[in-house]
């Protein structure tokens, strides 16, 4: 009788230990972060690969969500007669809501996933060793870089995500739901609120800084050969997107408190 | 001789869960010396070397590097003390998104804050010393083969010009020509650079010309240390058994690890 129990305990002790490991090496990445000297080289390549190469995928996703939006919205407003809100649900469910987590999935899948993978590879093929041995600490070289380039790169993401989702929802709204294109701009813009766009890029930022986060940590902490390395990645991909929407709700109630 | 030795290792301890890796061990390199440490698989020689380096933190014991205590040292001080180190890793450990120069360079250019102009000449110059031209500085590191890394990673360990060289089983992996190629090279280097070399190695033939001192690592202890020449006279079994190479003697093959 006393085994599930101890196993309850196993579990919760092994999940404490794993939540301590990650703080320790948040505390000590995000210290390095602030510290000098910077990489500024390393820290424009992550941007690139971040911001840049992430655009098409993001740009799609963003599309279609807004495109569907519109639709799937006015299937339900057109029931009581609503339809006039199609637009300004499209624009505060993307600004708000869509926009930070679709591009934080998406992301988290393409850069979390290869951050891990190389940084794992450096680890088992001890790369990392090596860096410490040319007196570079690899906080400073791998992991700095890494998390300010996600923090940074993922609002501009945003913005851009926001722009195109919007656009979605015009393009189905004007084209195949008939609406006239001025009264739906006109409609977009008029109840939307400074805070419904901030709220999206906090969201964002946090989101960067945790898919950097659980990309590097992973791969730092993998073990264990090429095995190990794909463990690292799907850990990453899974903690990150799991973060990602725990993450969302509590930024959410937050912001909800100040409307 | 100095009186004071490069390296002071004092009853140094490293477990990983139960298992004992390093019981106790002590071990002096003097100034200028090569020690090479010999046993077999999974004896803790790899530990050894990442606790002097502060790669793993010693459970106890003391570490002294000029007869300054390194065990317990914040990262800082850390880092400086580590400047005194090159190290040639046993898979090489080039890094893949550099080129071979940017390679060798990496500890002149990130470490000593050199600029890039001046640290390719150097860079160029280590290459030449391992026999490498101009051309491979700019291959990137999967281009090259496993001597060709080996060789590289020697150029990048005697880059910063250190004061204490690691070796991780230089000629693993290696044909007998170039493991010999790799035991002139490390020989040339060392001496060249008047540095201290401490090796790791399973290979005999490699740790006779490398060594002026052998150690062999034993249960986590230094069971026998002395010249290369005493090697072979040794009445040690242990000694015996792991020079030989048989698989009857004292040394039982642990099959876990």
């Amino acid at each position: 009788m006393i085994n599930p129990l101890a196993a309850i305990g196993r579990i919760f002790l092994h999940f404490l230990g794993v939540v301590g490991r990650i703080a320790m090496f948040t505390g000590v990445s995000v210290s390095h972060c602030f510290r000098p000297p910077w990489f500024p080289s390393l820290i424009g390549r992550q941007m690139l690969d971040i911001g840049y190469y992430s655009l098409p995928v993001v740009g799609l996703t963003a599309l279609f969500t807004g495109m569907v939006l519109a639709l799937q919205s006015y299937t339900g407003f057109a029931r009581f007669s609503a339809e006039g809100a199609v637009a300004t649900v499209v624009v505060l469910s993307v600004t708000r809501e869509l926009g930070p987590v679709i591009a934080g999935l998406m992301v988290a899948g393409r850069i979390g996933a290869s951050m891990a993978a190389e940084i794992g590879t450096m680890r088992v093929t001890e790369q990392i060793d090596a860096l410490t041995t040319l007196s570079t600490n690899p906080f400073k070289y791998l992991v700095a870089p890494r998390l300010i380039a996600g923090l940074t790169m993922l609002p501009l993401l945003v913005v851009v995500a926001d722009i195109i989702g919007v656009f979605g929802g015009y393009i189905v709204g004007v084209y195949k739901l008939g609406f006239n294109p001025a009264a739906y701009l006109k409609r977009t813009f008029d109840y939307l609120e400074f805070m419904d766009v901030f709220s999206g890029l906090v969201k964002a930022g946090a989101f960067g800084f945790l898919i950097s986060l659980m990309g590097c940590y992973h791969g730092y902490n993998s073990e264990g050969g090429a095995q190990g390395v794909g463990r690292a990645t799907t850990n990453a991909v899974v903690s990150a997107s799991i973060l990602i929407l725990i993450f969302n709700y509590a930024i959410t109630e937050i912001f909800f408190a100040t409307r | 001789m100095n009186s004071v030795p490069k390296i002071s290792i004092r009853g140094l301890k490293k477990h990983f869960g139960p298992k004992k890796v390093l019981d106790g061990l002590d071990l002096d390199v003097a100034v200028g010396e090569s020690v090479v440490v010999i046993g077999g698989s999974g004896t803790g020689k790899s530990v050894l070397l990442k606790c002097i380096l502060g790669l793993l933190e010693a459970d106890d014991g003391s570490i002294k590097i000029d007869g300054q205590e390194v065990v317990g040292m914040s990262v800082n001080e850390r880092e400086k003390v580590n400047r005194k180190f090159g190290m040639l890793f046993q898979s090489a450990a080039l890094f893949d998104s550099l080129s071979v120069w940017e390679n060798v360079a990496f500890g002149l250019i990130q470490g000593q804050k050199m600029p890039r102009k001046q640290a390719k000449e150097i860079a160029v110059q280590n290459l030449a010393q391992v026999g490498l031209t101009r051309e491979v500085g700019e291959l990137s590191p999967a281009e090259l083969s496993g001597g060709m890394r080996k060789r590289v990673g020697l150029a990048r360990a005697i880059a910063t010009t250190p004061e204490i060289i690691f070796f991780d089983e230089p000629t693993t992996g290696l044909d007998p020509i170039m493991s010999d190629v790799i035991d002139k090279l490390i020989v040339k280097c060392v001496k060249e650079l008047g540095a201290t070399g401490v090796s790791i190695t399973h290979d005999m033939k490699s740790a006779r010309q490398i060594a002026h001192r052998i150690a062999m690592l034993h249960q986590g202890k230094i069971i026998w240390q002395g010249p290369v020449a005493e090697i072979d006279r040794d009445p040690n079994p242990y000694v015996d058994q792991f020079v030989h190479g048989r698989a009857e003697g004292p040394i039982q093959m642990q099959v876990r690890k």
